[in-house]
């Protein structure tokens, strides 16, 4: 299949239901052949940006572009977006191979490409052999093949995903995240994901967008969104982190509202306020050290996950790595964290 | 206890309600001349004197085709009205809603006799089309029903997804969302062609010369009572019976679930 995948561009898109602002102001641009997440809680307003690109809903002001042109008031069916929905939609009156063939039969292609383009699409998602079966005669993870067989098999310029791994059990997800990745790859699709889960974000995406209150929080790529969070929001969404405030007292260090003094590589200009966060993954040891309580320790086979009251006040989530037998809850315990490994912002 | 209480009630109710055809059927096979029960012998003599009656075979053929006829018009306007009512949002639907049930709640004797004084003015009387309006009118509710309740349960995403494969709003209703609401759509134009079938009131003010099978059942019993009476019943229970389990078999019920 040739690929005749397009960039993405929304501007300044707001939609309101009723008092409730959806889309409050939100723009995006996507590359042609990138693989895009919105990540958001529910409510946030990821969904109804979705159904505006798709053309189900028709926003208040702004404007969808796809490569460059104005599709905003475009109907749905002239758009050439593959769609996989939540809950798939597959129609349940049709065979599998009808339900691929729908897009070719509403663009009135030949019957011998359409039985053609069919076969290559059930191919690629490992589905030869059930052409004839109805919807309701596989399983989950079959379905959510065929829906996305369906969504590809037109060659769209767009392929969007709704939370299309929501209803599967945990390992058929990691397996089907793993599949559309490589199937995104090899067509050079450009795609917009949409999920609440952090980490299918960061397995799929090439960027994020963390999306909260109808308006985007941060767009970039998976480990800056990790690893570098422009907000609290962000650092708190996306993994567990340790987040606290404070003001930056002289260059490289920064003192906490708890009146703890913090060494960072960070070049805010002194005085500022910025927040600071530490992954719990992080701490090990370095010039920051902390000194204090076990307040809770859980076992988590590849790592220990603690909760540690420090002596200075902070309360902090700490992963270390398992060394010897589970230490006691009271017992106390010394850790450090470098100052590279402070994110602030 | 309580269980075995529920059995012998159902069991009350049931040969109660069948009571009936343990008379009616065995009097349609019977050998004597009136009506008499237990039947002295068997005979298939009721049903020669139907089937060589050009009246009774002119009913029923009439009454097919006024019932096929209701059951096409009244879902030409039942099913319109009920996407109207399941999914518009339009000032005095609540209104129109109450209206197209009105048929269930005012008596049929009321509707005919007011039938009867407009489709007189219009020279509709005794015209097979005047009794198909009319009983249109009555089977309206049942489609607006049975529609709604399929409306009501209709996965509108799949809708959103025809459209989204590029499928437009005609296309969509076509391929999708009427066939999605076939199983109700049967059962709404086949309780709709009972209705006709078996309505008496209306066909009594309306059908004039031309009757229909339930009016020359009722003028037959009027003149002379002989076990024809029990034949031609029993034709139309087999042929209501069948309609049933075509509904059964094709259709949905009000509260079914979709498959």
């Amino acid at each position: 299949m040739a690929s005749r995948s397009a960039d993405l561009e929304v501007e300044g898109l707001v939609k309101r239901f009723g008092e409730v602002v959806a889309l409050d102001g939100v723009s995006l641009d996507i590359a042609s052949g990138e693989l895009l997440t919105i990540l958001g809680p529910s409510g946030s307003g990821k969904t109804t940006l979705l159904k505006v690109v798709a053309g189900f809903e028709t926003p208040d002001a702004g404007a969808v572009k796809v490569d460059g042109i104005d599709i905003t008031t475009m109907p749905p069916a002239k758009r050439d977006i593959g769609m996989v929905f939540q809950n798939y939609a597959l129609f349940p009156h049709l065979t599998v191979a009808r339900n691929v063939a729908f897009p070719l039969e509403m663009r009135n292609a030949p019957r011998a490409e359409i039985d053609k383009r069919v076969g290559e699409a059930l191919n690629l998602v490992e589905l030869k052999g059930f052409e004839n079966r109805l919807p309701r005669q596989l399983s989950g993870g079959q379905q959510q093949r065929v829906a996305l067989a369906r969504a590809i098999v037109f060659n769209p310029r767009l392929l969007l995903l709704d939370e299309p791994f929501g209803a599967l059990d945990r390992k058929l997800r990691e397996t089907m995240q793993l599949e559309v990745r490589r199937l995104q790859r090899r067509l050079g699709l450009t795609t917009v994901f949409i999920t609440h889960d952090q980490e299918e974000a960061l397995v799929l995406s090439d960027r994020i967008a963390v999306m909260n209150r109808g308006a985007i929080q941060q767009v970039a790529s998976t480990t800056e969104i990790y690893e570098r969070p422009a907000n609290d929001f962000v650092a708190d969404f996306v993994g567990e982190s340790n987040i606290f405030h404070g003001t930056v007292t002289e260059t490289g260090s920064v003192t906490l509202e708890s009146g703890r003094r913090l060494l960072i590589t960070h070049s805010a200009p002194v005085g500022s306020r910025v927040g600071v966060l530490m992954r719990p993954e992080r701490f090990g040891r370095g010039p920051n050290t902390f000194n204090g309580e076990i307040r809770e320790a859980v076992y988590l086979g590849s790592s220990l996950k603690l909760r540690l009251a420090c002596d200075d006040g902070l309360e902090l989530i700490v992963r270390l790595p398992v060394t010897g037998p589970l230490p006691a809850s009271g017992s106390r315990i010394s850790t450090g964290i470098e100052p590279e490994s402070i994110h602030v912002f | 206890m309580s269980r075995r209480l529920l059995v012998v009630l159902c069991a009350a109710i049931y040969t109660f309600l069948m009571l009936p055809l343990v008379v009616v059927f065995p009097i349609s096979f019977s050998s004597a001349l009136y009506m008499q029960f237990p039947p002295p012998g068997f005979s298939l003599q009721w049903y020669e004197r139907y089937l060589d009656d050009p009246q009774w075979i002119d009913a029923t053929v009439r009454s097919l085709y006024i019932g096929g006829a209701t059951a096409v018009l009244a879902l030409a306007l039942g099913v319109p009205l009920a996407f109207s009512l399941a999914r518009g949002r339009f000032a005095g639907r609540l209104l129109v809603d109450r209206i197209a049930l009105a048929p269930l709640v005012v008596p049929t004797i009321i509707l005919s006799v007011g039938l009867y004084g407009l489709f007189a003015k219009l020279k509709l009387i005794g015209e097979w089309y005047g009794l198909v309006a009319a009983h249109t009118v009555l089977a309206l509710p049942f489609v607006v029903l049975v529609t709604v309740a399929g409306l009501r349960d209709f996965d509108r995403a799949l809708e959103q997804a025809a459209e989204g494969l590029g499928a437009g709003r005609v296309q969509t209703l076509l391929r999708v969302t009427l066939p999605l609401l076939r199983p109700s759509l049967v059962s709404a134009g086949l309780l709709a062609f009972i209705s006709s079938f078996d309505e008496l009131v209306v066909a009594l003010f309306l059908a004039g010369p031309n009757m229909t099978l339930p009016k020359k059942m009722f003028d037959n019993i009027m003149m002379e009572i002989d076990p024809t009476i029990a034949a031609v019943s029993v034709m139309q229970i087999l042929l209501v019976s069948i309609v049933l389990v075509l509904i059964g078999r094709f259709g949905r019920g009000l509260q079914g679930s979709a498959r």
